[in-house]
């Protein structure tokens, strides 16, 4: 018997399960511990401390997730839900699987997404067999998208809701981490799973969107890095790609391909970073033409069924998180990297950043895009 | 879905008895009149009020009007540390204050705020590797502008008893007040306060299986005590605010309870508590520690330190397993601190985050400690073998 088609349809688990869910409490992962408790399942709250402040600071900056008022809100909720719930101490790990990396990456001139180094470390390998050490059959998380059993495998597919899907920062799970996950929000769009909460009567219905990462307390990039990095963000020059310079940055960190606002540069035609020069400290810009790029190597490449398609073979290729995929050919597999050429040129392809293959709704895998000189 | 559901944690609080609860349930109901008012109402309910104070003081072996109510043990700790230091200050030199540095929060959180906010000086004695005090260094830290002496009867997280008698003593050839937190340990010593060394005593009755809510603090006769919550002068004019009738009926018939059963109470949690030290220290050898006094402890406490082991961790597959326990690093939030008990044993940093304090209670069973017993070396294999993984 298929135990779930669809992430949506984790009723059909038929016998009680245990299950951990990973609570942050926001909206999503708090409805999809309802849903399983109200489908009857042996449910335990859990969630990760990741950060916190110094203890001066809780009560003027926090960051967004797992501080005091987020613990509190996801106690709330398994408290209405009747649940054990409980708080893990995972700072010491967080911060080297997870912040170190990101800090070391930025030094490097690069653009991590550390949403995705925490599904890999953190999530779905630390929470994971916290879980199954309390017997847990399943870990659930709010994320969405879906997990299908297709011919003996398991496969990850987008969320229901394209704008919602969360499937690029979930390509670094395997079959042993499918087999054990469940999205129970997956199935539903947004406002749906609003609608549930509200339903439910969660504490935690109208609660707003968290957007940025969770340890940054304010967005603020720079001074996160700044406190944190040996080598503090200088200013340094602007250039064009034909080496004129145009102005003066105020520290690399504070850039990203693609970025056109916040440059304090009037050119007089739209200007674009096309490229960041770490060993002397330049920010190349460059006009819209010059940021498309038509080719990606990526490294750390993962795919969900354990084994590439092919050698090569068409795809969708998505290169950041609220990217849409576009058409690509993926050449060269190897046994870590791959390289990825697009049909039409695309914008913005950002070292450090993921890239994530789908075929239709299937996400096949995915990687870490490379610059260049890492090749 | 159900659990077993065994619950280890008479130290943090007990169930209310069904006789305490039907002692206040006239007093929540028809009862209700405000003993202050001048009426028939407020004269039943008064009457309840000192029915229930007398009963205390019979218990105790004091004086009724040497019992205060107040609203928690922890208010009993504040009242009479500022109580006593203001009192002194008002009276001229005295000024100082002697504690030790394994107190509840509720007696050094409030020394600490007497020291920073109001040039109190505050002297914490250390402990040695069970948790006792050392008398001659209490005599030495002694001065002539000594106020008062503040020292647990039992620790909350390890048991061990002080010697509160001797204590009390010292004090009183010094011509200084003794004050003890009895708030662990009042349901299993027998107290005749009367002929007792002791001046001041906290007790918190939802420890005893009476109500949250009520605290009391004994004080000696002729002790003089600034009132730290003032207005309508109520409980002689030492704590104000509208007698909790119900609350103090209930405190009283727990604590007349306890007395009464007393011994054949800790028979029973020495049983348990026997079961659960012998069989733990001999589960796990060397990677275990009794903490607190092997022979002078509370008999409802067993409290262990694991080897580089968390205690918040612990707490967790325990309570998954349906064991109810507590630990002296436990965190709602995710940021364990080590022990500071522990860590005032002298226990190296290795030990002080691996806590477990399980405390027994009337209805536990031999049965609940052999199940804990059976439970406990698969959850320590697991999480020694997942923190390999991890790592």
């Amino acid at each position: 018997m298929n135990l779930r088609q669809m992430a949506g349809d984790f009723s059909e688990l038929t016998a009680p399960k245990r299950i951990v869910v990973a609570m942050s409490g926001g909206v999503d992962s708090s409805v999809a511990a309802a849903l399983l408790v109200k489908a009857g399942h042996d449910v335990v709250g859990m969630m990760m401390r990741l950060w916190s402040e110094p203890e001066t600071d809780l009560r003027v900056s926090h960051n967004r997730c797992c501080t005091p008022d987020q613990i509190a809100d996801a106690r709330r909720v398994a408290q209405q839900l009747d649940i054990p719930f409980f708080v893990l101490d995972s700072k010491e790990i967080f911060y080297q699987a997870v912040v170190q990396p990101f800090i070391q990456e930025h030094e490097k001139g690069r653009t991590p997404n550390p949403c995705i180094e925490c599904n890999r470390t953190i999530r779905f390998n630390y929470l994971l067999e916290q879980a199954m050490a309390v017997d847990a059959d399943y870990l659930a998380t709010g994320h969405y998208a879906r997990i299908r059993q297709n011919a003996g495998q398991f496969q990850l597919l987008r969320a229901h809701d394209l704008n919602k899907d969360q499937s690029y920062v979930l390509h670094v799970l395997g079959q042993r981490e499918l087999a054990r996950s469940l999205f129970p929000v997956g199935g539903y769009r947004k406002e749906e799973v609003r609608k549930l909460a509200q339903e439910f009567g969660l504490t935690v219905a109208e609660k707003s969107e968290s957007m940025d990462l969770c340890f940054l307390a304010d967005g603020n990039y720079r001074r996160f890095l700044d406190e944190r990095t040996i080598y503090p963000s200088q200013p340094g020059l602007i250039e064009t790609s034909n080496g004129d310079v145009v102005g003066q940055h105020q520290g690399l960190s504070n850039h990203t391909i693609g970025q056109r606002k916040g440059l304090g540069i009037a050119l007089g035609r739209p200007m674009f970073v096309i490229s960041k020069d770490v060993k002397r400290n330049v920010l190349t810009i460059g006009s819209r033409d010059e940021v498309m790029q038509s080719q990606l190597h990526a490294n750390r490449i993962n795919w969900l069924s354990g084994e590439p398609p092919a050698e090569e073979f068409r795809t969708e290729a998505k290169i950041r998180y609220r990217a849409n995929a576009m058409p690509a050919r993926v050449k060269n597999v190897g046994k870590d990297e791959a390289t990825v050429v697009f049909d039409q040129p695309v914008f913005g392809v950002t070292p450090g950043q993921g890239v994530t293959f789908y075929d239709q709704e299937v996400c096949l895998g995915g990687g870490i895009i490379v610059n260049e000189e890492q090749l | 879905m159900k659990r077993t559901q065994i619950y280890l944690d008479h130290g943090a609080t007990t169930p209310v008895r069904r006789e305490v609860i039907d002692a206040m349930m006239p007093y929540l109901t028809e009862q209700y009149g405000n003993p202050s008012s001048v009426h028939s109402f407020g004269q039943r309910a008064s009457a309840g009020l000192e029915d229930a104070r007398h009963s205390i003081a019979k218990s105790l072996d004091c004086l009724p009007e040497e019992v205060v109510f107040t609203g928690c043990g922890s208010e009993s700790d504040n009242l009479a540390l500022r109580g006593t230091m203001w009192a002194a200050r008002g009276a001229g030199k005295s000024n100082h204050l002697i504690t030790c540095s394994i107190e509840h929060k509720a007696i050094l959180e409030t020394a600490y705020q007497l020291s920073n906010t109001a040039g109190f000086d505050v002297t914490v004695l250390p402990v040695d590797k069970f948790g006792k005090i050392d008398l001659a260094e209490l005599e030495a830290a002694i001065r002539p502008e000594t106020a008062l002496i503040t020292i647990m009867a039992a620790n909350n997280e390890i048991g061990t008893l002080q010697p509160i008698e001797e204590i009390g003593k010292i004090a009183h050839r010094m011509g200084i007040y003794f004050h003890t937190d009895a708030i662990q340990a009042v349901a299993s010593n027998n107290w005749s306060l009367r002929s007792s060394s002791i001046d001041l005593m906290s007790l918190s009755p939802h420890k005893f299986y009476g109500p949250k809510g009520i605290g009391i603090l004994f004080v000696r006769s002729g002790i003089p005590l600034v009132s730290t919550l003032t207005g309508g002068g109520q409980e002689d004019g030492r704590r104000s605010g509208t007698s909790n009738v119900a609350f103090a009926v209930g405190a009283a018939e727990a604590l007349r309870l306890a007395v009464a059963e007393r011994e054949s109470n800790n028979e029973h949690y020495l049983n348990l508590t026997r079961e659960l030290i012998n069989g733990i220290l001999g589960k796990f050898g060397e990677d275990v520690t009794l903490t607190g006094h092997p022979t002078e402890r509370l008999t409802h406490n067993a409290s262990f330190a694991f080897r580089d082991l968390s205690g918040n961790d612990l707490l967790r597959y325990l309570d998954i397993s349906g064991v109810y326990a507590s630990s002296g690093s436990a965190c709602l939030t995710g940021d364990p601190q080590p022990s500071a008990v522990l860590n005032a044993l002298g226990l190296s940093p290795e030990w002080t985050r691996g806590g477990l304090r399980l405390t027994v209670g009337r209805q536990n069973t031999i049965s609940d400690v052999q199940y804990v017993l059976d439970i406990l070396p698969g959850i320590i294999d697991k999480m020694r073998n997942l923190r390999s993984i991890i790592s």
